[in-house]
């Protein structure tokens, strides 16, 4: 097994069109890492950030959410992975990879509701109480408080929860093609097999794995433009007299900044 | 209880599994603590370096686990089932995470605090050790808590690329399509995930006394 791996091999193979096309090339694989991460996400989203304006906003059920998100947190991704894999895909009877789909989609679902959802009531609560105070004082209703005056202040935090979930889901969906899923895992995982393939082995890997960063990487540049456009100035202290207003507070322990770990 | 009977029947490979876990998450977890306080200690007292280190902690951050186990081979001319990779990596991840933490925790440190110790004469090395790194103490553990239970988590991942621990248990399930060394697998890991948890609270507890006293009032 020879791993003493020239990075020109993996310059090679990413230089080579022929692996850019067709049904397994970098294109359809990056499609459908894609495809999975935004599925995922976009459900995680219309359930955790409604649901995690409520708790901000009611100061209902935070001690539960809280301790649910750190238990969730223990439990080994690619372990519940493998466990719904196991237990769902016997139950479907479906051509294609349904079998396979619904479970990891299920597990990417369940980890990106943690972080949005944790950081969306942490947003809400962070608002300071003279804000809430006056918008009620203008007369303003519970939701066109939470519409017009809680979400745009808790937004950065929202869209940071987002980012952090994103990134996880990234990561999870490249393990998924331990399951036989597609997606650009499918190179580092068919590369093992075939690991003294100076083709399809350890240059396949390390590709895939290069693409597999880099994608993760955009995908967070992505959050950091979007932070820059969605999150009105007078939030995010983009005025020469508020910049400095909110940045010591960011630095307490409490739940102020969410931190995830890695994925 | 089938989970059980699967322990009874694989208890030396399941144990070793454990072990290989327990190693493969603690090491890099104290190594990439050791290395975080004296860099958190320089982005704090050093105001230019934070944002560059946070910056590149977080891009550290982004790169998942899996491909991080995958490149480091070719980067460190290791085997690609040598365990070494796993470590560095999750090193690696420790330290992204620590940097940032230590060095807002320094930060978080009252500055009342900061003068009195000044005040009564305390040279910069004894107010960091005597009174700013024990006030930090509470903050730089609930990172080391989240850097802990991600690394023993992340270790399982590893299983794909076959270095031997706990996330065998899943690939074994996964081979033979049975629940029982899942169950098992994901039983121990966060068993394990809590053990870790549990020490890093104990000794926190243990080095900051006054917390007790504070709250029996």
């Amino acid at each position: 097994m020879d791993t003493s791996l020239s990075f020109a091999n993996v310059i090679k193979w990413l230089n080579d069109p022929a692996n850019w096309q067709g049904a397994d090339g970098v294109i359809a694989r990056l499609g459908q890492q894609v495809y999975y991460a935004i599925i995922a996400v976009a459900i995680a989203v219309v359930i955790a950030i409604p649901l995690g304006l409520v708790i901000g906003h009611t100061g209902r059920g935070v001690v539960v959410v809280a301790g649910m998100a750190n238990a969730l947190r223990a439990i080994p991704t690619f372990g519940l992975l493998i466990y719904l894999v196991v237990l769902i895909s016997p139950k479907i009877h479906s051509r294609g990879d349904l079998p396979y789909l619904l479970p990891t989609e299920i597990v990417l679902v369940l980890l990106a509701i943690p972080p949005i959802l944790t950081s969306t009531y942490s947003g809400v609560q962070n608002v300071d109480l003279d804000v809430r105070d006056a918008a009620k004082g203008m007369g303003m209703t519970g939701s066109q408080v939470v519409r017009k005056v809680e979400l745009p202040n808790a937004l950065p935090l929202v869209l940071s929860g987002t980012r952090s979930a994103t990134l996880q889901v990234i990561a999870t969906a490249t393990v998924a093609a331990y399951v036989t899923l597609g997606g650009l895992g499918r190179y580092l995982v068919d590369g093992l097999s075939q690991l003294n393939d100076p083709h399809a082995g350890y240059p396949a890997m390390a590709a895939g794995a290069i693409l597999v960063a880099l994608l993760a990487i955009v995908a967070d540049l992505l959050f950091a433009i979007a932070q820059r456009f969605l999150v009105p100035r007078g939030v995010s202290g983009r005025f020469p007299s508020a910049a400095k207003a909110a940045a010591p507070t960011s630095v307490s322990a409490g739940p102020v900044e969410v931190t995830v770990g890695p994925s | 209880m089938e989970v059980w009977n699967y322990f009874q029947n694989n208890q030396s490979d399941v144990l070793h599994w454990l072990w290989n876990n327990a190693w493969l998450a603690g090491v890099p977890l104290v190594v990439g603590f050791l290395l975080a306080l004296p860099l958190g200690y320089l982005a704090f007292r050093y105001r230019w370096i934070y944002p560059p280190t946070v910056t590149a902690t977080g891009l550290l951050y982004t790169i998942p686990s899996l491909a991080l186990f995958i490149l480091l081979p070719g980067v460190l001319h290791t085997k690609i089932l040598n365990p070494l990779n796993v470590a560095v990596a999750l090193t690696i991840y420790t330290l992204a995470l620590l940097v940032r933490v230590v060095a807002d925790a320094l930060n978080a440190v009252p500055e009342e605090a900061r003068n009195t110790a000044t005040a009564m004469g305390y040279t910069p090395r004894q107010r960091l050790l005597g009174i700013e790194l024990p006030l930090a103490v509470p903050v730089i553990a609930a990172g080391l808590r989240v850097a802990a239970v991600s690394n023993v988590s992340l270790v399982s991942v590893a299983a794909i690329i076959g270095v031997p621990q706990l996330g065998q248990l899943f690939t074994a399930g996964f081979q033979t399509f049975s629940n029982a060394p899942i169950l098992l697998g994901l039983i121990l890991v966060i068993l394990l995930a809590f053990a870790f948890d549990a020490v890093i609270l104990l000794i926190a507890r243990a080095l900051t006394p006054w917390q007790r006293i504070a709250q029996a009032r």
